[in-house]
This record gives C-alpha cells, structure tokens and sequence, in this order.
C-alpha cells in the first residue's frame, strides 16, 4: 500500500457504511433462516391453483394477503422467499464448514511441514482448480440424485482450493515467528502447536475467506438448482424458483425479479461484510 | 528457462493423470452403469447384452486403462445416446464454448482495464470508489440470472438482440456479456491494484522526472508491470470460463459443450460426461501453462522461478 493510500484512505472496518449495510443484510437473512417457520404468512409448500401467478403489491389487482404474489402453482412466493433464505443460508453455512476443514487441514499441514508434504498439498491445490466445478457437481448430483446432504458434500469437496491457499501461506508466514520457537522449545507437540500457536493466529485470515466461500456456495447452489441439478423441489431454493418461472418471465417478469434480487441482495451483502471485516483484521484473502 | 519449461510440463502431464483417474471415478459412482443405461423397463437378460457390449463385464481397472490408452491417442470412446464418437461430439461443440469464452474475455478485458487505470489514478476519489462498487456488485451478480434479464431487456422488450441459438455473431452478444461479468470484478482489482503498485515505484519517477508524456508513463511503463498478473488471471479466467460456460450455455441454448455435457448427464451418457471433464480440464492446465510462459516473456526475471 502507498504512502497516500495510508493517510487519504476512504473509512475502513465498522467506520465504513457498507460493512454496515452488509451486517445489516447478513443478519435479517440469518433471522429469516432461523426463524423461516414462525416467519411465513402461508405454507410455502401449499399450492392452490384458483390463485395461479397474482401480482405483487406494487402492481394493479395484488392481493393483500399475498404481499409478493403467488408462483405458477399458486404457492405465496414471499412464504416460499423466506424459506429458500433457508436453504440459501443452509448450504452456504454446511459447504463453507466442510471445504474450511479440507482446506485448512491440508493448508496448515503443507505450510508447517514445508518439504514434500508442502508439493503435494500445491500439486491438490494445482489439480482441484483444473476440476470444472459446475460440471463435477452437475454430474455429481445427476448421478447419484439430488438430496440436500449430497449437494453439501460435493460442494464442500470442492470449493476446498480458497481455505487451502490461504491457510497455507499465513502459516508459512507465522510459522518461522518467535512465539512458535518458544512452543518448539517449551517441548509442545505438532499438534498443540498447531491448534495452539497457529490456528489462532491465522484464524481472522480464514474468517475472511469463510465469507468468500459462503457466497460462493449460495451462487453455486443457485446456479445448480437453476439447471434442474441442485435442491429437489417442492424446496423452495431461490434457483429453483427462477428455474420454474422461467416460462412465465416474458409476461410477468416480476417472478425471475423477486428471486433473483434476493440472492443477489445476499450474496452482496455477505461480500460487503467480508471486505469490511478484511479491512477490520487487516488480513488479505487473495490467493 | 527450458528447466521453468519442463517442470511446468511435468506438473501439468501429472494433473491431467490424476483428473482422468477422478473423471473415470465419478462417472462410476451411480453404481451398476450397465442398469442405468438399459433403462427402467429393461429386462436382467437386457442389461447383460449391453453390460457385454459396451465392455462393463470387465475389471474396473482393465476398463480404465482401456479408456486412458485410447484417450491419450485422441479416441475418447462412443456416446450412447449419441451415437457418434465422443471426440467428434466435442469437436462439432467446441467452436460454440470457443467464441463464447473468448467474446466474454475480450469484453472482460475491454471494461476491467481501462476501469482499473481509471480508479488507480483516481485513487481513493469518488471515481475509484465507483469502480470498487461496480466489480462488488459484478461479484454478486448471479450469471444466469443476468442472462435471462438481459433475454427480458434486450431480446423481447427492445428486441435488439435474439433470445437463443447460434445463428449469427449476435448470439453471441449476451452470453457474452453474462460471461464477462463472472471475470470483471478480479480483473479490475487486478489491474486497479497492480497499477497502484507500479504508480508508486522509483522507474516511474524517473519516467516523470525525464518529462515524459502522462501517457507514455501511464501505457508504456506503469501498465506493462501491472499486466504481468493480469495476464496470468485473464488466461486463467478464461479456462473457469469455459468451464463456468455450462450454465449460460443452457439459459441462451447455446449448443456447444457445456450443453452437450448437461444432455448428457441428463441421459446417464457417461462416456461424454467423462470426456468433457478431462477435456475441460486439460484446456485449463494448458491455459495456466500459456499464462505462465507470456509471464516469463513479458517479465524476464520470472524465468528462473
């Protein structure tokens, strides 16, 4: 960083309003993905054909007790909103937690251990980043069927490469550090040392990448429902919504709209939040 | 230089190994391929006809070699639903994924690095703040999602651009556009970041203390530095493209191969969804190869790494 970047630098951290605004999106996504069952005006599962597609409240002939409107199959959309927030919320929590401890376990191993251990940690990273992501998952979950569990699990095993890059370069940076040479000579074991010493001086790195990755998740997923690949209906993921009312976006473009802005609406915040908190811990998460 | 050459050959030879040992595992992951095949009506006698005919009686392992010794001489088998052979398929379907890939990078390229100049050299002003908010809500723009308001937008309410198909250079307009999106926010930081730094250095202060033109020190020695990883990402992005290309392939109908590959997942078509892994994967690692030999040519001092 410049010298004029130091001194004229725009806010950072809680100073700065978009870390604000992206606490503020993360946390009414967590409230709605929480609390999702007390939260619905209808059952989002419930279909009810006389009432097919009506308008949202912002349109002419909405129907007050449908806030958002109803889908092709006259489910509330808003109901089913709140619960794909859920789902969205969900898997990006499961996948970040299943690709954070393949990547960190194999990041903090090849950055401590150094050597071979070291290249064939880069030779997984190298190898995970040639995979297409979007096809293995595709085929994948098209394979074996779409479940839930399954989409968790192949996304966690493949969205890894972040946690791995990262966690390996900050534990060769704190690694060669005077307080993991005092560990040494205390007589503390590999692995103390490692949950002890390293891990919590690494972990603000990895909290940033979680963050990352969680966003990631949930545009995977979406895109992976899109295609008919992703969460098994009737769930209502935001994907798998925009999927359904795909032939009816010509005449009411409002159901692509509603969906799509709130993943959209999501995904930036939790970005916002990210950044914010990148600049809070002055760590980088850039591989 | 040829030892940077040759190592980076052995890396790459041995990730394409492994990604044909992990395609060849996934595509037997469903189990018994032979039942899926016949499909739900068939007959035992029925799936034993075609678990002999396509050779799935044999060893796992002896399938597997059988497959990689082929491969490698360019034979990528036969497609069941198809009916044609794999590498043909790929063939006829590459030209699509192709033009798509590389009309998203130039786009890409064309928005992120003026965008990255501009916001370097207005750094920390209004403008530069723009930028970072435009490649933030380019990171959480969902691609599909894009494309289908860009079909609504463009295609039915304006009707500049067609909707679907392959027809004309048009096609290619909006999937393109979708596609860049997906690259622009790393580019631009890239660039923007990378343009910072080199701003700053003692070479451009001399550049500027000789009295060249703004110009000059801008194109000529600032932008030639912060290229350096700016090229690696594009060549980079653009194979996540290919490989990202599935999803907008399938909302515009364009038919190349990530539209080939989601047919033939859809149809249990495991010869072809074993192949486009593989081949996607090996247009990635020759990518990241390119991108590390225009490094070396571009920046000298990386040849020895």
């Amino acid at each position: 960083m410049t010298v004029a970047a130091v001194n004229a630098g725009p806010k950072r951290g809680w100073k700065s309003a978009s870390t604000w605004i992206g606490a503020v999106i993360v946390g009414t996504a967590a409230i709605c993905a929480v609390f999702a069952p007390l939260l619905v005006p209808h059952d989002p599962f419930a279909q009810d054909l006389g009432k097919r597609l009506l308008v949202p409240f912002w349109m002419e002939g909405t129907d007050p007790r449908h806030l958002l409107g109803t889908d092709q199959l006259g489910r509330d959309y808003l109901s089913r909103l709140i619960w794909g927030c859920r789902i969205s919320m969900l898997i990006g929590v499961t996948v970040t937690i299943v690709s954070g401890l393949i990547g960190i376990t194999i990041g903090v191993l090849g950055g401590f251990m150094g050597g071979r251990v070291d290249d064939a940690v880069l030779f997984a990273i190298t190898t995970r980043l040639s995979i297409p992501v979007v096809l293995v998952a595709l085929a994948v979950v098209g394979l074996l069927g779409s479940s839930l569990p399954l989409l968790v699990i192949t996304l966690g095993l493949l969205l890894w490469d972040r946690f791995a890059v990262v966690a390996r370069s900050t534990t060769m940076q704190v690694r060669n550090l005077d307080f993991v040479a005092a560990a040494w000579c205390a007589g503390c074991s590999h692995f103390r040392i490692l949950s002890r010493e390293v891990l919590p001086n690494i972990a603000s790195h990895l909290v940033v990448v979680a963050t990352l990755e969680i966003a990631l998740a949930i545009l995977l997923e979406a895109a992976l429902s899109f295609l008919g690949l992703g969460v098994p209906p009737p769930l209502p993921s935001w994907g798998l919504m925009i999927a359904e009312a795909k032939d009816y976006m010509f005449f009411s473009p409002w159901v692509i709209v509603i969906p799509g802005v709130a993943l959209f609406v999501l995904v930036l915040g939790i970005n916002l939040l990210g950044d914010g908190l990148r600049d809070l811990f002055g760590a980088r998460s850039d591989p | 230089m040829f030892q940077f050459l040759l190592r980076r050959l052995i890396v790459a030879l041995l990730v394409a190994a492994t990604v044909m040992v992990l395609a060849f595992v996934l595509t037997r992951l469903s189990g018994d391929l032979a039942t899926s095949i016949a499909g739900a009506n068939a007959t035992a006698a029925d799936i034993e006809a075609i678990r002999k005919a396509y050779g799935l009686d044999r060893p796992v392992i002896t399938q597997f070699f059988d497959w990689v010794g082929r491969a490698v001489t360019g034979d990528l088998g036969e497609s069941y639903f198809f009916k044609a052979r794999v590498a043909s398929l790929i063939g006829e379907r590459m030209p699509v994924t192709l033009t798509l890939g590389l009309t998203g990078l130039v786009i890409a390229l064309v928005v992120s690095l003026p965008l990255g100049i501009l916001a370097a050299v207005r750094e920390n002003t209004g403008l530069d703040r723009f930028v970072q908010m435009v490649a933030l809500l380019g990171q959480a723009m969902p691609s599909f999602w894009l494309g289908l308001l860009l079909m609504i937008t463009f295609g039915l309410q304006l009707g500049w651009l067609p909707i679907s198909g392959t027809g004309s250079w048009q096609n290619y307009v909006m999937p393109g556009v979708v596609l860049a999106f997906s690259a622009i926010p790393a580019l631009t930081r890239l660039t923007r970041a990378g343009m910072i730094q080199a701003m700053g250095s003692d070479y451009i202060r001399t550049a500027r203390a000789k009295g060249l033109s703004r110009a000059s020190i801008l194109l000529k020695h600032a932008l030639r530095n912060a290229a350096i990883p700016v090229v690696a990402i594009a060549a980079v992005q653009l194979g996540f493209m290919l490989g990202g290309s599935i999803v907008i392939e399938q909302v515009f109908a364009l038919h190349g191969v990530g539209f080939l590959a989601w047919e033939s997942i859809a149809k249990n078509d495991f010869p072809v969804v074993q192949a486009v892994v593989l081949v996607l994967a090996v247009i990635y690692v020759a990518l990241t190869m390119l991108a590390d030999l225009m490094n070396a040519v571009l920046d000298p001092r990386l040849r020895s790494a």
